[in-house]
C-alpha cells in the first residue's frame, strides 16, 4: 500500500464542546490510483486532505506514504488548494519554480524543470505574466505546474475546479486524465461534483457527516474516459448511486440538527 | 415544516435607475482633466482666499501677514541662510529618529505578526506604551539626557518606534494563512517562508506604515524644538513668535508642510516601483 490511513479520528474544540469532524477513517490507496473523495459541505474533506498533507495532526490514527508516517508538510506531497494560492509578486514562471528554489535546486535546473511543466499545463506564454493577469482556470493551471514540478508522490487537490465554469472545467478534467496518464502520479482528490469524480477516477470515497465517516466506497469501471461517456448507462449509473447516497447523508444530516 | 411564504415586499419597493454621474462616482476613475482640475483648486483656491481676505480687508499684517509679505520674509531668512540652517537641522534630526525606530520596529513587528508566542510577550507593553503620548516624557527626556539632540531624537524614536511596529505587525497578520501552508508543502523552512514570503508580501504595508509614522515623526521634531532648541524649524516658529513676526512663522509652516508633503510623495513612488504586484486596480 502507498498511502494508507488507518483509523483516523480528528476533533476540534470549540466553545460548545467537541466537535468530531472524521471518524474511524480507513483508506489504502495503491500507487499511480486517481481517487477521488466527495461528500457534502462541511463533512470534513479538506480536513481529511489537510491531515495527509501534513498541515495538522490526527487527534488519533496515522497517515503513512510509503510505510513512512506523516509527521508535516515536505514536497514528496504536492498540493493544490481549493482558493488560489500563486504568489502575487511573482511571475508565472518564478511561481513554479518557487518550491525548487526551496529546496536548493540550481537556477538552470529548476527553470528547465519550470517551463517543462508549464508548457504540460499549456501556459509557456504566460510565463512571465503576474497572476493577477491570469483567468481562475490559469491560476489553478499554474499551481498544479507548480505542485507537479516538485516532482511529488501524491498530488492533493482540494476542489480545484469548484470555482470554475463548465466549459473550463470539462477542459481541466481532460487535462488532469492525460496528466494522470502521462506522468502515473498518484492523485488524491476532492469534491462535491458526482459527475467530476466518476470521470476522473479509479475509487471515489464517500463521505457523510457529522461526524464524516466513509460510508461507502465506490470502483469506477469506465470501457473509457471521453466525454461521450458522459451519455452512457454505466456512466449515469455511477452518478445516480453516488446522488441518492449524498442526498440521503444529506437528509440524515438535516434530521441531527 | 418549513414556514409558510413571507408577503410581498413589492409594495414598498419604488422603481429606480442610478443616473450616470461624473462629479460623484463611488470608488471610479474619474476622467484626468477633471482630476487635475481640482487638484488644483485644492491648492489655488485656499491661496486665492487667502489674498482677497488680505488686500481688500483692513486686517493687521500682525495678525495675518499677506502671501507677498510672507514671501519677503522667505526671501529675507534664505538670504541669511537662517533658514536652511534650521531646515537640516530638523531634517536631520528627524531622519536620525525616525531611521532607528524604523530599523528596530520593523523587524520587531514583523516578529510579532508571525510568531503569536513573540506577539504575547511584547503586545501589552506596546499597546500600553502607545497611548502614552511622546511629548508627554518630554520632562524625563531631559531629565535623563539633558538638552542636547539625544532627547530630542529619543523622543521622535519612542513616538514612532511603538505605533510602527504594532502597524507592521498587521499588515503581517494579514498575510493568507494558505499562502503560508502552501510554502511548508512546497518545502519551505519556517526561515524561508518568513523571509521569501511573509517578507515581500509585508513589503508594501511596511511601506505604508513607514509613510504613516513618519508624518508624525516630522510632528515631534517641531514639538521638541519648540522646548530647547537653538536651531530647527520648529524653534523658527517659536522665535518668530516671541517677536510678533507673523511672516516668518507662516513662512515656518509652509516649509515644513512642504518637506512632510514631499516625504510623503516621496514614500508613494517607493510603493508604486517596488511592489508592482500590489498596485492592482479592482
Ligand atoms: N480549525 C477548525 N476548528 C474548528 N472546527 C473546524 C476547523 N476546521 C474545520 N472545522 C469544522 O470541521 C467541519 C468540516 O470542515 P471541512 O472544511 O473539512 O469541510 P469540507 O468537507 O471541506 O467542506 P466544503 O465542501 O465546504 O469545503 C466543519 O463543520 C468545520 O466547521
Ligand atoms: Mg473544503
Amino acid at each position: 500500500m502507498f498511502l494508507q490511513i488507518h483509523n483516523l479520528n480528528k476533533h476540534f474544540s470549540t466553545s460548545e464542546g467537541t466537535l468530531v469532524v472524521l471518524k474511524d477513517i480507513n483508506m489504502d490507496i495503491e500507487q499511480g490510483e486517481f481517487v477521488c473523495a466527495v461528500g457534502a459541505s462541511g463533512s470534513g474533506k479538506s480536513t481529511l486532505l489537510r491531515q495527509i498533507a501534513g498541515l495538522d495532526s490526527p487527534t488519533s490514527g496515522e497517515v503513512k506514504i510509503d510505510g513512512k508516517r506523516i509527521t508535516g508538510p515536505g514536497p514528496d506531497r504536492g498540493m493544490v488548494f481549493q482558493h488560489y494560492t500563486l504568489y502575487p509578486w511573482m511571475t508565472v514562471q518564478q511561481n513554479t519554480e518557487f518550491g525548487l528554489k526551496l529546496q536548493g535546486v540550481p537556477k538552470s535546473v529548476r527553470r528547465e524543470q519550470a517551463s517543462y511543466y508549464l508548457n504540460v499545463v499549456g501556459l509557456t506564454n504566460f510565463a512571465q505574466a503576474l497572476p493577477k493577469a491570469l483567468s481562475g482556470g490559469m491560476k489553478q493551471r499554474v499551481a498544479i505546474a507548480r505542485a507537479l514540478a516538485s516532482e511529488p508522490k501524491v498530488l492533493l487537490m482540494d476542489e480545484p475546479f469548484g470555482a470554475l465554469d463548465i466549459h473550463t472545467k470539462e477542459s481541466m478534467h481532460e487535462f488532469m486524465l492525460d496528466l494522470w496518464q502521462r506522468t502515473g502520479i498518484t492523485i488524491f482528490m476532492i469534491t462535491h461534483d458526482v459527475e467530476e469524480a466518476v470521470f476522473l477516477s479509479n475509487r471515489i470515497f464517500a463521505l457523510g457527516a457529522r461526524p464524516g465517516t466513509i460510508r461507502k466506497v465506490v470502483n469506477v469501471n469506465l470501457p473509457h474516459r471521453t466525454h461521450t461517456i458522459k451519455r452512457q448507462t454505466v456512466f449515469h449509473d455511477y452518478r445516480d448511486e453516488l446522488m441518492d447516497l449524498l442526498r440521503q447523508h444529506g437528509q440524515e444530516a438535516l434530521a441531527v440538527v | 415544516m418549513s414556514p409558510s411564504a413571507p408577503r410581498s415586499i413589492q409594495p414598498y419597493i419604488k422603481p429606480k435607475t442610478m443616473r450616470p454621474t461624473v462629479f460623484w462616482r463611488l470608488a471610479e476613475d474619474i476622467p484626468k482633466s477633471l482630476q487635475t482640475g481640482l487638484m488644483i483648486t485644492s491648492i489655488v483656491l485656499p491661496l486665492l482666499l487667502w489674498w482677497t481676505v488680505t488686500t481688500f480687508s483692513s486686517i493687521d499684517p500682525k495678525f495675518l501677514p499677506s502671501p507677498a509679505m510672507v514671501m519677503e520674509a522667505f526671501g529675507r531668512l534664505w538670504g541669511t541662510r537662517e533658514l536652511l540652517k534650521d531646515t537640516v537641522a530638523s531634517l536631520w534630526r528627524v531622519g536620525v529618529g525616525f531611521s532607528l525606530a524604523a530599523l528596530c520596529s520593523i523587524p520587531i513587528g514583523i516578529l510579532m505578526g508571525s510568531f503569536p508566542s513573540i506577539r504575547a510577550l511584547l503586545e501589552p507593553i506596546f499597546g500600553l506604551m502607545r497611548y502614552m503620548p511622546a511629548p508627554a516624557f518630554i520632562p524625563l527626556l531631559i531629565l535623563y539626557l539633558g538638552i542636547g539632540e539625544e532627547p530630542k531624537i529619543a523622543l521622535i524614536f519612542i513616538g514612532v518606534f511603538f505605533f510602527n511596529a504594532l502597524m507592521v505587525m498587521d499588515t503581517v497578520k494579514f498575510v493568507p494563512k494558505d499562502l503560508i501552508e502552501s510554502t511548508y508543502i512546497l518545502g519551505g523552512t519556517r526561515w524561508q517562508t518568513l523571509t521569501q514570503v511573509i517578507l515581500p508580501h509585508v513589503l508594501p504595508g511596511i511601506i505604508d506604515a513607514c509613510r504613516i509614522n513618519l508624518a508624525a515623526a516630522w510632528q515631534l521634531v517641531i514639538v521638541s524644538e519648540l522646548i530647547a532648541a537653538t536651531e530647527g524649524l520648529g524653534r523658527r516658529i517659536s522665535v518668530a513668535g516671541r517677536f510678533l513676526r507673523t511672516d516668518e512663522i507662516f513662512v515656518g509652516l509652509i516649509v515644513i508642510g512642504l518637506i512632510g508633503l514631499a516625504f510623503d510623495l516621496f514614500f508613494q513612488y517607493l510603493l508604486r516601483i517596488s511592489c508592482q504586484w500590489a498596485n492592482q486596480k479592482r
